[in-house]
């Protein structure tokens, strides 16, 4: 018996450090553990609800105005010349024609100005159905190539355009450099000649970093078949800022890129000469070639989409708030009766 | 299948593992590929993994691979490094058990020796306090008795000292002779039961005789349990290392899936179809644009003849264009969630229980969704819904009744009176109460006495003998050998001596005892048991029929009865059965069976005594706790081990049934086959015809009746179990829980065990979710158990607050992680058209990796502090618990109204981008740039929409995540080397990129916005009204008015809800999330809409009553 004495002594201690243990178990108090952090809780209600739409409706309809008259103000004229500049005993077969490199390419259109256009007037080439975008295209180029003169030979990325027939590299290489466009314009007003000037069309970033000064086109154009354009080869790579345009591919198969501005005002109705040397395929996929003349806006070019949208966004906003508010007068509810609550509204059921 | 154990063979056996412990899952060698060969068994990683492979192919891959491996890599590398962990602290703690050092006989001396290198036959020596290192069988102690204590609390939870036996053999030896002992003990191969040793041993010359000696689990010490109280013990070591019992039990537990993982995994399955279809579709098309177009476009120059694998590469471009479509960060935003969940019932205050300073705990934290869709709770009774606090109230002794009036026997000054005048039938009736049990007198040093019981019940009864004077003073344990059992009665001490104990289990359902009365030599059978395994042991001749009323009297009171009964044994007779009862015992195969036969053969012609009535009170809360969780449409079953009458009267007490005329029940009963089968059909008529009233039904089924159920009729039973919301079975085993829960899983119903003892461990592992209530039965169930909570009543906020908001969570979460894959891969698949289907990609890898790793998926997780209703009114209003547990948050409809979202959003994103960008704006990294913006613009419109409340946490990440992407790409612009230098600067000082953000923004969430609110005003879900309700009226508003409501309401969802088969078809659902108008099972043709005109709805019930008559 004796040696049981100790038995309650003993396992008392252990309940006790086992309490003391739980003790510790307590959790500790605070906002975020108890998930009780004050918090806002907005709700639906008629009156958020109908202000938000009415607010969006009036906030809406000035900018809408506003992109819209921008746009308005934008003069444009535009051009397609790729189905015209084809003599006419040759437009059976345009293929022929563009990819024949005897036959006179010149072509003259004259162009009417609508409006006053004040400088700098925008000179775009368009292109339609041209993908710039395709997977197999868009990836045909070497950025470090482009950048600097020791990565002349990194040109695995170029396929098919990477290297010449006996190996050497091609710079710039990749099929976007191969296809630049080529077709020139040279524009005269009254039979007096416009300049146009084709510096800094390209991006300054792109100019500084992207392509080298030290980089200069070789063996380009020379394999079998000639792509697009041909490039001084005494000019670094920084200063064609033709290439450095077409090089900033398009995302969309319809795209304009910047061939130069003219920096003097066009008058209202005041005949344009443009002579086009009409090199540039696009016959082979039926693409369309346009020339496009236009001032800039705040917003842009002339593009009437956003104006139009936001009208139109600001009008259903309005619209809406109007339903809205008719159809709580018309229908009033009040919000929270449990009345409404299904099974509230079962039991009811049930009673009747 | 026999061990054969060498007692202190010198040479080691190699034929076992030696005792080194090992948790490990993974060694230094293996870790990598093994840890990869688990994460990759998972279908989403193998399809990531599948992608990124396809990605290093620079032909296909329209992105930087980093973009997959990047996040592939992180989420591989937190997964493992986490496993790391776990692996390293598991092999510390089992480096420290495994250099532990013990004392061991080596050649006959005592050596100090590392924990791991005892092998199988080494005798260990053990001091008080000492941790057992091995499974042991005893074989010396201290105490000349040869008994010893151990505390097994790190093996089952219980507390309190468990007496351990040295076997008869080894009765008697000394220290010197146990150095030299030898032997052999044959045992059974290692399992896991912790409570069955079926075993026996042999010693050689020179020790005693070669008499088999039985052991059982009485001689064992098992690993990790403490000898406590005894200065020293030895044993044989007979299982080691990971072969010990606790070794065998451990073991990683069948990972849970819950009802949303499940749902999510077949979204994602349908994700990945549609993918499949997307990439044929697109790859086809794509081959033959470019065979009609492509070649025409020169500049392009397309080989005449390419490689034989050319027609793959474009559907395999589009397949990795479109392998984004399943969120790579889904997997980890959803771990990391309900790791949350699960620290938030950890944290949570209100599920603390003070009493007995437990708090909740959430050891799966895995399944938090699950208790949100909990359909039936399985609960047990005693210790789950009463405090298994037994206090003995009432006896009928001889057909007397004590404590009828007062209400309490011991004050009863009858029943004081026969007790001093010392009137034969009571005082046996208190020498059975004292004697037959197992509990442990402990007097301490001041000479009081406590008492250790594993039984509530015999607890109670010892003390109230000794509060008649009584009192069980000491017991120097041992079953077989000379023990003394001496009692204090009235001054003088009665010595027994415990011959056999005939123990206790739930098939016998009664125990007894075998003692000599040590003054007159006489020999006594003292049992005691559940009535209906007293009553037919009894006397022929005597007399019961007051015993049963007395039980029935009791029962109704909702009080615990035990029988008491005894018999006077000649000696021969004892003699006889001794023998056979020492052979049943030494049996190594089925063992348990033997020995209940044999001790049939010895509990006959019992004269019965009397009735002891316990009392076991309610838990606080518990009838608030099932109304609420039944209103919430939650249905109850009460499964317990005690008798039917006491079983309704709890059920009664605690609102589980409602009384005459409210409620009905309908009993399962019969002895036969054929009986039980006709009552059933009759239940299963009433069930049928009565659904549509609005009466609470119930059956009630007890474990005779349910064993042949379960056999025979399994078919009707299930259908009885649909129809029915509540039911109580009596008398089941821990088996036929399980069984009962398997059943109802069947039925694709979510259960939920509840319970608190060793009984309920099957059924919580059995069930979707099983709760443990860590009680005064020990921890068994709680550690078992996916939850373990205090008290019952923290039930309700573990389903309604947790189970409901982690359900709400989750159900945006991973919804809405879909929804911004599929947001930006169909602006991929749009611009595809736009660029001649050959799979460019509009976005830069940088882009793309950064809008799903930051961009997307930061804001959204802070969705874990969302809520939409208060905890207070989801209390008053338990039946919105329908969305969660209907499954309406997120179910293919839903995801439907996500899907279409996002296909609306990304056209809005596209369109106007290619507008506002067009003709000379149309650079494109200028455009992809616009168009991510737009994505993240209405990513952060759309998460605030979709939230409820918004704490300065949520609206920091959400506007934080704004702003950090306007400087990551910042930042990412002002790199000379990167694709998009310059790119953000250029945009941001146009004032068109702001004017587009604002169309996008206002074009893409006008029109959810009207729709919701129209919805919210017009055709409110319940949610919505309580929202509204919440902040007009403020919580309190309803409690008068809805109160005689909400009563109707109960039956009519009970109505609703028992009344069909399961199917889990969602009714079409418009194309938002949250409509109020489907319901989830579909009732019938006509009742399928609650909005539906009443006089529809009373007619649909009627047709209903006629098709059932």
């Amino acid at each position: 018996m004796n040696s049981k004495a100790g038995s309650t002594f003993g396992s008392d201690g252990a309940t006790d450090s086992s309490a003391a243990r739980r003790n510790s178990k307590k959790p500790k108090y605070s906002k975020f553990t108890q998930q009780e952090l004050p918090a806002c809780k907005p709700l639906l209600t008629p009156g958020i609800v109908i202000s938000t739409f009415a607010l969006i409706g009036i906030i809406f309809i000035p900018i809408g105005l506003a992109s819209l008259s921008a746009s308005e103000h934008v003069v444009e004229l535009v051009d397609r010349y790729d189905a015209d500049c084809v003599p006419q005993h040759l437009r059976d077969d345009k293929l022929a024609f563009i990819q024949n490199s005897q036959t006179n390419k010149t072509c003259t259109r004259r162009l009417i100005v609508p409006k006053q256009m004040s400088s700098p007037i925008q000179v775009y080439y368009q292109l339609d159905n041209f993908y710039q975008n395709h997977r197999r295209y868009v990836k045909s180029r070497s950025d470090k190539q482009l950048k600097s003169k020791s990565s002349e030979r990194e040109t695995k990325t170029c396929e098919p355009e990477g290297t010449t027939g006996d190996g050497l590299a091609i710079v710039p290489c990749g099929l976007i450099a191969w296809s630049l466009f080529n077709d020139t314009y040279s524009f005269s007003a009254n039979s007096k000649s416009l300049q146009v000037n084709k510096k800094d069309i390209a991006w300054q970033s792109d100019k500084k970093h992207k392509f080298g000064s030290d980089v200069y086109p070789k063996n380009f154009q020379s394999g079998g078949l000639i792509g697009g354009a041909t490039l001084n080869a005494s000019i670094p790579l920084s200063e064609q800022e033709d290439l450095i345009v077409w090089m900033r591919t398009a995302a969309l198969p319809t795209f304009r890129k910047l061939y130069g501005r003219i920096e003097v005002d066009l008058e209202a109705n005041e005949e344009i000469t443009v002579v086009i040397q009409n090199n540039y395929n696009t016959y082979s996929f039926g693409g369309k070639k346009k020339l496009v003349l236009s001032t800039t806006s705040w917003i842009g070019g002339k593009n009437n989409f956003l104006g139009v949208a936001y009208l139109t966004v600001g009008g259903l906003c309005l619209f809406l708030a109007m339903g809205f508010i008719l159809l709580y007068v018309f229908k009033p509810r009040t919000l929270g009766d449990p009345s409404y609550l299904s099974w509230n509204r079962n039991a009811a059921g049930y009673s009747n | 299948m026999k061990r054969i154990v060498y007692i202190n063979d010198e040479s080691c056996q190699d034929l076992y593992c030696d005792n080194r412990v090992s948790n490990r899952k993974y060694t230094l060698l293996n870790f990598l590929p093994k840890n990869l060969w688990e994460q990759f068994r998972r279908f989403m990683n193998q399809y990531f993994l599948l992608i990124a492979c396809l990605q290093l192919w620079s032909l296909i891959t329209p992105v930087n691979p980093a973009s997959t491996w990047g996040p592939l890599i992180i989420i591989f590398a937190v997964s493992a490094t986490k496993e790391a962990w776990d692996d390293y602290n598991r092999y510390l703690s089992d480096k420290q058990a495994n250099e532990k050092e013990v004392w061991v006989v080596k050649n006959g001396v005592r050596k100090h020796i590392q924990a791991q290198d005892i092998c199988v036959g080494n005798v260990v020596w053990l001091r008080e306090n000492d941790e057992v290192p091995c499974d042991l069988v005893l074989i010396g102690t201290s105490e000349p008795q040869g008994t010893c204590y151990v505390e097994t609390a790190a093996l089952d939870g219980e507390t309190d000292l468990k007496t351990r036996v040295i076997p008869p053999t080894c009765v008697g030896l000394d220290s010197e002779q146990l150095h030299r002992i030898k032997g052999v003990i044959e045992c059974p191969n290692p399992d896991k039961d912790i409570r069955r040793f079926v075993a026996n041993m042999r010693l050689f010359p020179p020790f005693i005789d070669n008499d088999i000696c039985p052991l059982t689990i009485n001689n064992t010490l098992l690993q990790s349990c403490y000898l406590r109280n005894t200065e020293w013990a030895c044993g044989v070591a007979v299982y080691t290392g990971n072969e010990t019992k606790l070794g065998m039990s451990r073991g990683i537990p069948e990972p849970k899936l819950t009802a949303m993982d499940a749902m999510i995994d077949k979204l994602t399955g349908a994700i990945f179809l549609f993918q499949i279809v997307v990439v044929v579709v697109l790859g086809f098309a794509g081959n033959v644009w470019k065979d009609t177009e492509a070649r025409k476009q020169w500049y392009v120059k397309y080989p005449e003849e390419g490689p034989w694998y050319e027609l793959l590469v474009i559907p395999l471009r589009f397949e990795l264009l479109c392998s984004i479509m399943i969120p790579i960060s889904i997997k980890v935003s959803l771990d990391l969630m309900k790791s949350l969940y699960a620290k938030f019932i950890d944290w949570d205050e209100d599920m603390f229980d003070a009493e007995t300073k437990t708090p909740a705990h959430a050891a799966n934290t895995a399944i938090s969704e699950d208790l949100g869709q909990v359909e039936y709770i399985l609960t047990d009774k005693t210790g789950t819904l009463t405090e298994n606090r037994m206090i003995f109230k009432r006896c009928c002794i001889n057909g007397i009744f004590f404590g009828n009036e007062s209400g309490d026997a011991l004050e009863d000054v009858e029943l004081l009176n026969a007790v001093a005048n010392n009137i034969p039938h009571v005082i046996r009736f208190l020498t059975v109460m004292t004697l037959c049990n197992t509990v442990i007198p402990i007097k301490s040093k001041s000479g009081a006495i406590s008492y250790k019981a594993q039984s509530q019940d015999e607890d109670a009864l010892v003390k109230a003998a000794a509060q008649l004077h009584m009192v069980l003073i000491g017991k120097n344990g041992n079953i077989i050998v000379e023990v003394f059992a001496e009692i204090n009665f009235n001054g003088s001490i009665l010595q027994y001596e415990v011959l056999d104990i005939l123990e206790f289990t739930s098939d016998r359902k009664r125990m007894s005892m075998v003692v000599k009365d040590c003054q007159t030599g006489k020999i006594f059978l003292l049992s005691k048991g559940a009535d209906e395994a007293i009553f037919p042991c009894s006397n022929s001749g005597q007399q019961i029929r007051t015993f049963m009323d007395a039980v029935e009297q009791y029962a109704q009171l909702g009080l615990r009865t035990l029988c008491l009964g005894w018999r006077e044994l000649k000696e021969d007779e004892y003699i006889e059965w001794s023998h056979m009862f020492k052979e049943a015992s030494s049996t190594l195969v089925d063992r348990e069976w033997r020995l209940a036969e044999v001790c049939q053969r010895l509990e006959h012609d019992l004269e019965i005594l009397g009735v002891t009535a316990i009392e076991d009170r309610l838990q606080d809360g518990v009838p608030e706790t099932i109304e609420i969780l039944r209103k919430a449409g939650i249905n109850f079953w009460m499964l317990t081990g005690d008798k039917q009458s006491t079983a309704i009267q709890i059920a009664l007490l605690c609102n589980f049934i409602s009384s005459e005329p409210k409620g009905q029940l309908l009993f399962i009963n019969g002895k036969t086959e054929d009986e039980v089968a006709r009552s059933l059909e009759r239940v299963l008529l009433t069930m049928r015809i009565t659904t549509s009233e609005p009466k609470e039904l119930a059956f009630v089924v007890d474990g005779w009746a349910l064993e042949i159920i379960l056999k025979q009729y399994k078919e009707a039973f299930t259908e009885l179990a649909i129809l029915s919301r509540t039911a109580i079975c009596c008398r089941v085993t821990p088996s036929q829980k399980a069984q009962l829960v398997e059943l109802l899983k069947s039925c694709d119903y979510r259960t939920l065990a509840i319970g608190d003892g060793g009984n309920d461990v099957r059924m919580i592992q059995q069930a979707d979710i099983g709760v443990g209530i860590s009680g005064r039965e020990g921890l068994q169930a709680a550690r078992a158990a996916d939850y373990s909570i205090g008290k019952f009543r923290f039930l309700k906020r573990l389903i309604l607050v947790h189970g409901r908001y982690s359900y709400n969570r989750t159900a945006f979460l991973s919804q809405y992680s879909f929804y911004k894959s599929l947001l930006i891969c169909f602006i991929q698949i749009i611009f595809s058209f736009l660029s001649g289907i050959s799979g460019t990609s509009l976005f830069n890898s940088v882009s793309l990796m950064a809008y799903n790793v930051f961009y997307t998926s930061i804001p959204v997780l802070t969705v874990v502090l969302d809520k939409d209703l208060s905890e207070r009114t989801v209390m008053q209003h338990p039946q919105i618990l329908i969305y969660c547990q209907a499954g309406r948050l997120l179910n293919p409809s839903t995801f439907a109204g996500w899907f279409g979202r996002s296909v609306y959003h990304a056209i809005v994103v596209f369109l106007i981008t290619i507008h506002a960008y067009a003709d000379e704006k149309s650079e494109m990294e200028e455009l992809s740039m616009v168009a991510l913006s737009g994505c993240i613009w209405l990513q952060a419109f759309v998460v605030t929409l979709e939230m409820n409340s918004f704490t300065i946490l949520q609206i920091l990440a959400i506007w934080g995540n704004f702003v950090a992407f306007y400087v990551i790409n910042f930042i990412v612009s002002s790199i000379p080397s990167a694709g998009m230098y310059t790119i953000m600067f250029r945009l941001c000082t146009q004032p068109s990129y702001w004017i587009t953000m604002v169309l996008i923004v206002a074009l893409g969430m006008g029109p959810v916005l009207a729709l919701r609110y129209f919805r919210y005003t017009y055709r409110p879900s319940a949610i919505n009204i309580l929202q509204q309700a919440e902040r007009s009226r403020g919580p309190i508003y309803s409690l008068g008015m809805l109160e005689s409501q909400l009563k109707s309401v109960e039956k009519d969802v009970a109505s609703l809800s028992i009344n069909q088969p399961k199917s889990r078809s969602s009714v079409y659902e418009p194309l938002l999330s949250d409509s109020p108008t489907a319901t989830r099972r579909s009732i019938g043709p006509s009742a399928f809409d609650f909005f539906q005109s009443m006089p529809s709805r009373i007619s649909s019930s009627y047709m209903r009553n006629c098709k059932d008559n």
